[in-house]
């Protein structure tokens, strides 16, 4: 079994075997962040670009960090300083940081496609680090490979993702990951925030919190897009909050054992209780932990590619 | 049992192999004044069970344990840039701290050295050994860096072409060395 993609833009079209091979990858990269020389030649001379359109700490630092433990060369490029505030196009400024050849473009982007549309105009590697309600990749990676750490098997796993479903690009891979190797999925959320048709990704819905989380094993918190406020999808935070925040007389609904994750960055008090956020069941600082050593893996995967 | 090609040369049978192992495992013990400091480090997956066999004979002869540990050198390649895909990985699992011991490598077959070579810069990364000494069940020659076997098993003059393979029982196959004409050895 070996990678055949030269991109990453999402988990939807890879097979169960080639999102194993993902995490298999990640393990030995997982041994190399342990070690006191926490860094290997593999991408030697190879530039990795970080073409950042949307504010992000943890996604580009866990992505600079991967691309420089592999000894490769990192660039951040985010629109802020840059020519895309005079108006460039995505293409322009892409061909642009190709011409300095490039090896791997990382674009996080607003609007879905992006990546895609990237990685028909350049030669490089394009991995998509999330592009508006699409997808991220790399999240519903890590966070397979946070469940595989510690649950061991995908077989017949109860995961109820809870949230803002039809706004999160997080909720879409997972989606896809977790049913490709055979979770059982559950989405969990009021109406408003529940896209048209979810069931046929082959998941279960509940508009109601206290049922969809009885006896999972496992809860994906989605983080409550507050600049999303104005749009009427939710009175307001304070019943949202009541209605969907987790806490820990809830989290009792599910199995024992059960793991709470986040992708990130957390409200405390709306969607998660700090109580709860804090607790043995909370595996969020793994999450991202691993994501670096899934990063890691991911890069080593498409570095083989170009020529 | 096992079935052989027909292009196959038998080099060294189980109990060839055997003795070879025991005479290293009696070499590692001289030549480092018994077991203090001493750890072995296998280079997946063939040199990871030849490892764990001279840990077994010295465990016997000297009745110490070595620690073992494995070593992966994928990352270490000297050709990952120039390859279309990018070979699997195993993990390396060296669970005790290398820094000055004298690590013996140990390898199935040795022969362009280059596997070696990324064997000591893996190896390096982990810690600084007092010493790195080389331990291989075959020496096949051709060299293309200049690197040298400490311990060697047995010596095969062989052609640039030739296949030499080991197998070994832990992959569920009689242990011998064989020649074969043809393929590039990996």
């Amino acid at each position: 079994m070996s990678f055949k993609h030269k991109h990453l833009l999402s988990v939807a079209p890879l097979s169960a075997d080639e999102i194993m091979l993902i995490l298999e990858t990640a393990d030995s990269f997982k041994e190399v962040s342990g070690r006191e020389i926490k860094k290997v030649p593999a991408l030697r001379g190879k530039t990795v670009v970080n073409l950042f359109f949307e504010p992000s700490t943890r996604t580009r630092t866990s992505f600079e960090l991967a691309a420089k433990r592999l000894s490769a060369d990192v660039i951040n490029f985010s629109p802020s300083n840059s020519s895309v505030v005079k108006g460039e196009t995505l293409l322009d400024t892409a061909r642009n940081i190709e011409a300095m050849q490039a090896d791997i473009i990382v674009l996080r982007h607003p609007a879905a496609g992006a990546a895609e549309t990237l990685a028909r105009g350049v030669k490089s590697s394009v991995i998509n680090a999330g592009d508006g309600w699409h997808e991220h990749p790399t999240q519903a990676l890590l966070d397979l490979y946070t469940l595989r750490e510690k649950k061991r098997n995908f077989n017949g796993l109860r995961v109820a993702i809870v949230g803002d479903v039809a706004h999160s690009r997080v909720a879409r891979s997972n989606i896809h990951a977790l049913t490709k190797v055979g979770a059982e999925v559950r989405v969990v959320g009021p109406r408003t925030m529940m896209p048209f048709g979810i069931e046929r990704l082959g998941v279960r819905m509940y508009d109601n919190l206290d049922e969809g989380l009885r006896g999972v094993d496992v809860i994906m918190m989605l983080r409550l897009q507050l600049e999303r406020q104005g749009r009427a999808l939710y009175p307001t935070i304070r019943e949202y909050s009541r209605l969907y925040g987790l806490t820990a007389e809830r989290l009792k609904l599910a199995e024992a054992g059960a793991l709470v994750m986040h992708p990130g960055p957390i409200n405390r008090g709306v969607e998660i209780a700090p109580d709860v956020a804090d607790s043995f069941s909370s595996v969020i600082l793994d999450q991202v932990t691993n994501g670096v050593a899934v990063r890691m893996g991911i890069l080593y995967l498409l570095s083989g590619a170009n020529q | 049992m096992t079935t052989r090609a027909a292009n196959e040369k038998l080099i060294m049978d189980a109990s060839e192999v055997s003795r070879a192992l025991t005479r290293i495992a009696h070499e590692i013990l001289e030549r480092n004044k018994g077991t203090r400091e001493l750890a072995l480090v296998g280079i997946r997956t063939g040199g990871v069970h030849l490892a764990h066999r001279l840990a077994k004979r010295i465990q016997e002869i000297e009745h110490a344990k070595v620690p073992i540990g494995e070593l992966d050198i994928t990352l270490y390649r000297d050709d990952l840039s120039l390859r279309k895909e990018q070979p699997i990985l195993k993990t390396t699992h060296v669970p005790f701290n290398i820094a000055d011991l004298k690590v013996v490598l140990v390898d199935d077959v040795l022969f362009t050295g280059r596997t070696i070579r990324a064997a000591m810069d893996g190896l390096i990364d982990l810690g600084r050994p007092a010493e790195i000494q080389l331990a291989v069940l075959v020496d096949r020659g051709h060299r293309q860096l200049p690197i040298k076997a400490t311990y060697i098993g047995k010596n095969i003059p062989t052609a640039g072409d030739e296949v030499v393979q080991v197998f070994l029982e832990e992959d569920g196959e009689e242990d011998r060395v064989v020649t074969r004409q043809g393929l590039q050895n990996s």
